[in-house]
């Protein structure tokens, strides 16, 4: 068996990064985590992700897989262990729909709600946002999207965890609350105190600090 | 146990015509039901209700929507013929890479050819030809994305050639100057059965498109 060399180019406070961090620690495959600035990108991320030039890459024994939801499905193919995505054909296709719902729906007017400046603009992120959130609501049957264990969705779905709470404390902003959507809050809570995502967050205080940052810089820049 | 396939489509849908050629490659029997979009089916309302789109794949009664998800299914479940992704993880990897740069590459920059002027059309030429040019790299010397046969990347990118010649006469660009090794494996895929059953005629698409630009008043 060749010596498993894995490497994953990320940056901590990355969603996208998170999901293959969840992935990695539930195949318990051992990594380095090589950080990385987006500001003045490294040689070897130019040279794994010559495309998209983002991050994760995940490099295994030197071969790299871009885009995280392709490197989770890679994961769960290269190594046994816990499976992530279900063994069923059409319990799959609907694991990779919501997945994909994510990618597409939430991530992009989640961001515009807290990030615009603009107060149409804004209260359109916010309905579409809010609308997204009360389909994962209306989906959301069991304990998890995966049933009674986590899978590929919830592995998706880790932005809503940790990321828009921390956002919209941030921009006092009502997005996501336990009033309007009960299932959701209730999945963040059992998804949050689970070990292997709780290990595979990045700390609090300095994601805080950054979007924090970022939030006073953007309204400081409209005045 | 007789299998019940249905495809809910719209005829010059690149999407759907990805889900006709997977359909086609396996064999499978299915019934084909053309929407009409700005009047949407009870039946396409309820087997889609959350974007409301075509395809939708409808197996024994189930649906599944994304037409690179329903080509996924159908490789799965139909896994004894005509493999459409790699057995190897890695290679799968690739391969799922590659359709999802189609997604994000080719359409939206195809749309702004065909549907902008000035400058904001030169960006999206640009995008598109570029995007031809690294797919054609990736291709190499190989016949087909796949290898020896069509595959995943395939399916995902052969359609959009139906829609060339209005990208060609709209954008005033030559594709096949451009890239002409792109051209020639489109050609290479139309010669399959299951690809050329597939794709509407370009001059029924650009017929078709000239209809919608009357409509977006770009004439």
């Amino acid at each position: 068996m060749a010596q498993e060399n894995v490497k994953l180019l990320g940056v901590l406070g990355s969603p996208f990064v998170c999901r293959v961090q969840i992935a990695l620690k539930l195949k318990g495959v051992e990594y380095e985590f090589v950080a990385q600035d987006l500001q003045n990108k490294s040689e070897e991320l130019l040279k794994y992700n010559p495309i998209h030039k983002k991050v994760p890459v995940l490099v295994h024994n030197e071969k790299p897989i871009n885009e995280s939801l392709v490197i989770v499905e890679y994961i769960d193919e290269a190594w046994k262990g816990k499976s992530i995505l279900p063994t069923d054909p059409y319990q799959r296709a609907l694991a990779r729909f919501w997945a994909k719902f994510i990618d597409d729906k939430v991530f992009g007017a989640a961001w515009k709600s807290i990030f615009t400046i603009d107060e149409n603009e804004r209260e359109k992120n916010v309905k579409e946002a809010q609308k997204a959130f009360q389909f994962l609501e209306d989906e959301l049957k069991g304990k998890f999207f995966g049933g009674e264990k986590f899978g590929f969705v919830d592995i998706a779905a880790v932005y809503i965890t940790f990321w828009i709470p921390m956002l919209q404390e941030i921009a006092g902003l009502e997005l996501l609350t336990n009033e309007k959507f009960p299932k959701l809050c209730k999945w963040n809570q059992e998804f949050l105190s689970e070990p292997t995502i709780k290990e595979s967050l990045p700390p609090r205080d300095p994601i805080f600090a950054f979007f924090k940052g970022l939030y006073e810089k953007i309204r400081a820049s409209a005045k | 146990m007789a299998d019940e396939v249905t495809l809910l489509d719209f005829w010059p849908s690149p999407f759907g015509m990805r889900v006709r050629i997977a359909l086609a490659e396996k064999g499978i029997k299915y019934e084909y039901k053309d929407e009409d979009l700005r009047n949407k089916s009870p039946l396409l309302l309820k087997m889609n209700p959350v974007h409301k789109k075509i395809p939708v794949l409808v197996h024994n009664g189930k649906p599944i929507c994304e037409s690179l998800i329903a080509v996924q299914y159908i490789d799965e479940v139909w896994s004894d013929r005509s493999p459409l992704l790699p057995s190897d993880p890695y290679q799968r990897a690739q391969a799922r890479f590659w359709a999802d740069f189609v997604d994000k590459k080719i359409y939206d920059a195809g749309r702004k050819v065909w549907t902008t002027k000035g400058e904001e059309q030169e960006a999206g030429k640009k995008e598109f030809l570029d995007a031809l040019k690294l797919l054609e790299e990736q291709l190499g010397d190989k016949p087909y994305f796949g290898g020896d046969n069509i595959g995943y990347v395939d399916v995902s990118l052969v359609p959009f050639y139906s829609w060339f010649k209005a990208y060609e006469t709209f954008g005033n660009i030559n594709i096949e100057k451009e890239c002409p090794k792109f051209i020639a494996w489109a050609k290479r895929c139309l010669q399959k059965e299951s690809v050329s059953k597939s794709l509407p005629d370009q001059n029924k698409v650009f017929d078709f498109i000239v209809e919608m630009r009357k409509k977006f008043g770009l004439e």
